[in-house]
């Protein structure tokens, strides 16, 4: 059997779909579900522009096979309603072509959720595993501290 | 006071950015389409024996594969470039065949199954090796090709292009010179790193129309360039581009564009698909320029400069396509911004066996300046005199000729010493340049100038402006919302115009060439001034509608009317008024008639007065103003490991008028962190046979999230007259004083000439300790 | 994107593991374990690691243990690197891991996974040769424990149906003083030009090397150099760069000079660290 019949609750709602034993999550993701928010930057696990949530933990969608997510709790980009740092990303201007930033939102928002009193190495520490070659960075900072800081 | 100009707006798709909604090239899929997949050279030089695609064709869910030969040559000035490499291969990475299959997995593997048998040839690594007079011959029919009349490739050399200034009396300079330095200076080719990879979606429809959906920068002229490649009528060519995914000059080259196209006609127009892997993005696609140079310059011992002699070498790779107009640019910015009466610059570009390059932000100014500033550096060292000062005093300002003679005027050249002197505040240039910290560890500062016009000919652009019935107005412009915000930028624009609330003001993002009127190229930051000011023809043609419509309404002359606030209103008494959603679909009086309809602004903009340069001086406008700055580092050096952090980086920018400050501020370091990623570590590291490491973003490493410094930047208004509301280009500004603000550092700090880039720390313990490690 | 198809198992037990890799193996199919897996797709999309069956040991409990008691650590192989750097329990490997690849990327890295890589680096064998550790191994006849660094000799020397199950240290090693850094060619994330772990034992100093060689490796004639007693510091030095007996690497990330000026440098910092700290 090279292929398999998977389901995920992803962003909130159960999906069943077919897919080859080799495909990665990312591809699924893309073609077979429609969340084309995750972005194929390098499929190496080098940029990040492919993060998600799966099981409260971020992952590189690249660096995972369909068949891992089978029954587990997916969140992607798509799956943010008007979280904080959406709004913090557009109020900051942390963004420009906005490749990188499905990504890098959702490393972020996992980030405040999981490190409210994040420190700044902690923040390069998360931070790092994504890359952005528009904005200096400091943008993307300033737009986690704003969260961090309205965090009751 | 303003009404909108200035203002931080966010960009009209940020709310798509954020949710993962914004729509690229390569999000488009269907089950039907097909899939593309290249086979590579492995070799950077060799004739292709053989290619033999018997085991590839058999792999199930194949569709077509197809080779080089019978296709057209394509390039921008120089048709000197096969689609899929005939005959020979060029540059390892070059395409050489491409697989059509039902699924991009059954393509990839049916790719590496075709067999490619190489009779290796020399290989030409470096400018140098490639001027020598017994070189091997990188294209050996050089003279046959079809070219432009604006490039001079010479004939059984692999010189594709050589552009000359010639301003002054060199030979007279130099005697009256008191102080001399040369120095030699490299730069290797390098990458663009969009974190979108190049991706392409062809489909021929049954009456001929193709339909081309694909990252670039350069929709129209896939365009004109499909039209006359493959003969097929303009109007039959509809280049569509979604939101790209950054560009920075890398997706202005029309490639995988040409091979989904002849990969579509070989499944009989049925719509293929061909997304390069960031493996494909940084060998197969055209890349940045290396460059080399020697640069004399000559000062009086009282710091003025004398003369400027240089010779460039651009690198263009295997194939010529933009190596040629970047030449041009690199001879017509030959030196930093300074008041220089004597240059003699031969800008030669040379054909390698590397990829071949293509714009890249800053279109090479950033090279030369980092060539340029750092021998300013070294001759300030040799005059002894401080090297901000040393930059005051030649200054280029108004009056002053630029190194095509071009004379300059405020609006032109803008402000540089008041860069100079803000730069010096803002650096505390008094506290001095070295400051120890500890036994190891040094503050060190570094400073450039930086100057950039754009080297670009019948540029133009068109904007038509939609009025909805509720009074709210779309717009229509060809620019590709490549990450710079210009679409934000003309919603500013019109807002301004007709003081109208932004919000009521829609912006069509996606390209059309079928619909949407063209805009030249969105690139050399360019957008802002050519759609700027396209789009504020455009309002005056709405206004004059608007008014013509409402002189009826309020029973007056046109010329009585202002329009702005949502209404058309008399000028002396603005309580006369009609609404502007009351007209600007016609209007109906009380008793049914109807007069008028829906208001369509249209307006176009092209740059006047460039010229070509002369073929014997380089005397000639290549583009319209300059922007100036002056820019610096301040870094943290580590004198046993000669390892640094970057500390700061700064930025002052005449910027002629802030649009939209965050936006500016964002561009601002965006471009100085770029800058500071290329000069501190990327490059690509060839063998001595061409080939090289398959590069990866893990190996290549651009800046990541805590490397980056701390950014201060700073904006001089002197307008440009004829930009919007004063408005120079700003989007590569940035950038392209950073490498020689940190070689400028690096080099105080250790006390070497660091003449080439990447600075890393071993280049830098290299150059100071030689190859010894006790 | 993997060019090739693989069947996927995920078995339970132990023995359920390592029977399916026999049954796969008398089947002619060339199975491979995959705890991350995160080789499995960078390789395999390359052509690199081709197989047509993947054996997931990740639903095997006791791959995933993390139990000390007073005299082991015990570590499962499918432990991610962010758990394994998160435990607060061996200071040493938690920096050491904490510089493997990226945050996000190492919520998928396993600590087998990296022992047992492709990569040259392998960075997480490294505090296991310098402590008393022992390799958990998964046999086709049960279980088996050997102590890490015999096994251990540029790769972990596993037969092809054989597992790393989990490791254990010594809970008296395990806070140990120690020096720990990598060396990037530049910046802050990347594959090293060198990474050096070191104790200090008693007075004696301990190093191992990930970056110098094809493959990580400590040597007892560098630690015997730089523990040379009567010797001046420089001189140990020295004498310890002399006794790398096989050609440092020399490659995109570095020269192989340079990497022996880098060394050199880290070779102090590691004495008047442990030394002096």
């Amino acid at each position: 059997m090279e292929e398999q019949v998977i389901t995920y609750q992803i962003n909130g709602r159960e999906r069943t779909f077919h897919a080859r034993n080799a495909d990665t999550m990312l591809y699924v993701l893309r073609e077979k579900l429609g969340l084309t928010g995750a972005k194929p930057g390098c499929l190496n696990g080098d940029c990040g522009a492919c993060t998600i949530e799966i099981d409260g933990e971020v992952m590189k969608s690249c660096l995972m096979l369909a068949i891992e997510g089978h029954q587990k709790k997916i969140t992607t980009i798509e799956g943010l309603q008007q979280a904080p740092i959406q709004e913090q990303f557009i109020e900051n201007f942390a963004f420009q072509c906005g490749y990188c930033s499905p990504g890098f939102i959702m490393n972020c928002h996992a980030l405040v959720n999981q490190l409210p009193n994040a420190s700044d190495s902690n923040m390069k520490e998360w931070l790092e595993s994504n890359m952005c070659r528009c904005t200096g960075y400091k943008e993307i900072e300033e737009a986690v501290k704003n969260v961090l800081n309205k965090m009751p | 006071m303003d009404w909108m100009i200035g203002k931080s707006i966010p960009r009209k798709e940020a709310e798509e950015k954020v949710t993962g909604s914004a729509k690229y090239t390569d999000d488009k899929s269907d089950a039907q389409m097909l899939h593309v997949k290249l086979k590579v050279s492995t070799h950077a030089h060799a004739k292709i024996k053989k290619i033999d695609t018997s085991k590839a064709e058999k792999v199930t869910g194949v569709h077509a594969i197809i080779v080089g030969d019978s296709l057209p040559l394509t390039g921008t000035d120089i048709k000197d470039r096969p689609i899929l490499a005939y005959k020979k291969v060029r540059y390892f990475g070059e395409p050489i065949a491409a697989v059509v299959a039902e699924h991009p997995y059954i393509a990839k593997q049916a790719a590496a199954l075709i067999e490619v048998t190489y009779e290796p040839l020399p290989v030409i690594n470096t400018s140098e090796e490639a001027m020598k007079q017994e070189a091997t011959l990188i294209h050996e029919n050089l003279a046959t090709y079809q070219k432009t009349d604006k490039v001079f490739p010479e004939a059984n050399t692999n010189i594709a292009n050589r552009v000359k200034v010639r301003k002054g009396d060199i030979q007279k300079a130099w005697l009256q010179s008191h102080i001399t330095i040369e120095e030699n200076y490299i730069i290797p080719p390098s990458d663009h790193t969009a974190i979108e990879t190049r991706s392409a979606i062809v489909e021929i429809k049954p009456d001929g129309t193709v339909m081309i959906t694909s990252t670039t920068q350069a929709p129209y002229g896939i365009k004109s360039e499909f039209s006359e490649t493959f003969e097929i009528e303009e109007g039959k060519v509809i280049a569509t581009t979604p939101l790209v995914g950054g560009a920075f000059g890398g997706k202005v080259t029309t490639q995988l564009e040409l091979i989904a196209y002849i990969a579509s006609k070989a499944v009989n127009g049925k719509c293929v698909k061909l997304t390069y892997t960031r493996e494909e993005d940084m060998l197969t696609a055209p890349v940045r320029m290396g460059i080399d140079a020697k640069v004399k310059l000559g000062a009086t011992t009282d710091g003025k400069l004398t003369a400027a002699e240089i010779t460039y070498f651009i690198d263009t790779g295997a194939y010529a396509d933009k190596g040629t107009l970047l030449t041009k640019a690199v001879a017509a910015t030959c030196t930093g911004p300074y008041k220089i009466d004597h240059i003699r610059c031969d800008a030669i570009c040379v054909y390698t066996n590397h990829p071949y390059i293509t714009a890249y932000r800053g279109f090479s100014h950033s090279e030369i300046l980092f060539m340029f500033e750092r021998a300013m550096e070294t001759l300030a060292k040799k005059l002894e005199m401080d090297p901000l000062q040393f930059r005051k005093k030649n200054a280029i300002v108004k009056g002053n000729t630029s190194p095509t003679q071009t004379l300059l005027n405020e609006s032109s050249v803008g402000n540089l010493p008041k860069c100079i002197d803000q730069l010096q505040d803002m650096m505390n240039w008094k506290e001095g340049v070295i400051i120890p910290i500890d036994e190891r560890k040094i503050r060190v500062k570094g400073i450039c100038c930086s100057w950039k016009t754009s080297t670009i000919s019948g540029a133009s652009s068109g904007v038509v402006l939609l009025f909805n019935a509720d009074g709210s107005v779309n717009i229509l412009s060809g620019i590709v919302e490549i990450g710079m915000g210009t679409k934000t930028i003309l919603a500013q624009l019109l807002a301004e115009r007709l003081k109208m609330d932004i919000n009521n003001i829609h912006v069509q993002m996606d390209v059309d060439t079928k619909t949407i009127p063209e805009h030249y190229k969105t690139v050399a930051s360019r957008g802002t001034l050519l759609a700027g000011r396209a789009l504020l023809k455009a309002a005056d043609d709405a206004v004059e509608q608007l008014r013509d419509i409402a002189s009826r309404v309020l029973t007056c002359s046109p010329e009585d009317l202002e329009v702005g606030y949502e209404k058309v209103y008399v000028r002396d008494d603005p309580t006369t008024y009609v609404y502007i959603k009351d007209v600007c679909y016609g209007y109906q009086y009380s008793n049914g008639h109807s007069i008028g309809g829906q208001v369509i602004g249209k307006g176009n903009y092209t740059i006047r007065h460039l010229s070509h340069l002369d073929p014997k001086t380089g005397k000639g406008k290549t583009g319209p103003e300059w922007t100036v700055g002056a820019q610096g580092v301040e870094i943290e050096f580590d004198r046993r490991d000669f390892t640094y952090k970057i500390l700061k980086a700064f930025s002052i920018i005449d910027i002629g008028k802030v649009l939209n400050y965050k936006a500016a501020l964002g561009q601002v370091m965006g471009s100085m962190s770029m800058g500071l990623s290329h000069a501190s570590a990327e490059a690509y590291e060839f063998q001595e046979d061409g080939t090289m490491n398959i590069p990866k973003l893990r190996t290549y490493g651009p800046l990541r999230y805590g490397d980056h410094p701390e950014y201060i930047a700073k904006f001089i208004e002197t307008a440009h007259l004829d930009g919007p509301y004063g408005a120079r280009g700003v989007g590569e500004h940035a950038l392209i004083g950073m490498p020689a603000a940190l070689g400028n550092a690096l080099s105080t700090a250790v006390g070497v000439e660091l003449n080439q880039l990447p600075l890393t720390p071993e280049m830098i313990w290299r150059k100071k300790v030689g190859d010894k490690f006790l | 994107m993997i060019p090739y198809n693989f069947q996927y198992y995920q078995p339970t037990t132990i023995k359920e593991a390592t029977n399916l890799f026999q049954s796969l193996l008398q089947e002619n199919k060339s199975p491979i374990y995959f705890a991350g897996g995160t080789e499995v797709i960078t390789l395999g999309r390359m052509n690199k690691i081709v197989t047509d069956a993947v054996i997931d040991i990740n639903n095997i409990p006791a791959c995933h243990i993390l139990e000390q008691d007073d005299t082991w650590l015990t570590l499962g192989a499918a432990l991610t690197l962010t758990s394994i750097k998160e435990m607060k329990k061996f200071p040493l490997l938690e920096k050491v891991v904490s510089e493997i690849a990226d945050r996000t990327s190492r919520n998928k890295i396993t600590l087998g996974g990296n022992i047992c890589a492709n990569i040259i680096y392998r960075e997480a064998v490294l505090p296991f040769l310098l402590t008393e550790s022992y390799a958990v191994i998964a046999t086709k006849h049960g279980l088996k424990e050997r102590p890490f660094h015999e096994l251990f000799d540029q790769t972990l020397q596993l037969r092809e149906e054989e597992f790393l199950v989990q490791i254990k240290v010594a809970t008296k090693d395990l806070s140990l003083p120690f020096f720990t850094v990598k060396k990037r060619r530049q910046w802050g994330v990347g594959y090293p030009l060198l990474t050096i772990a070191a104790i200090l034992k008693e007075t004696h100093i301990h190093t191992a090397y990930s970056g110098l060689y094809a493959y990580p490796f400590h040597c007892e004639k560098v630690d015997a150099q730089l523990n040379k007693p009567n010797t001046e510091q420089t001189k140990r030095i020295e004498r310890a760069l002399q006794a790398f007996h096989k050609e440092i690497l020399h490659d995109i990330h570095g020269s192989d000079t340079y990497r022996k000026f880098v060394l050199k440098n880290v070779l102090t910092d590691v004495i008047d660290t442990l030394k002096k700290g």
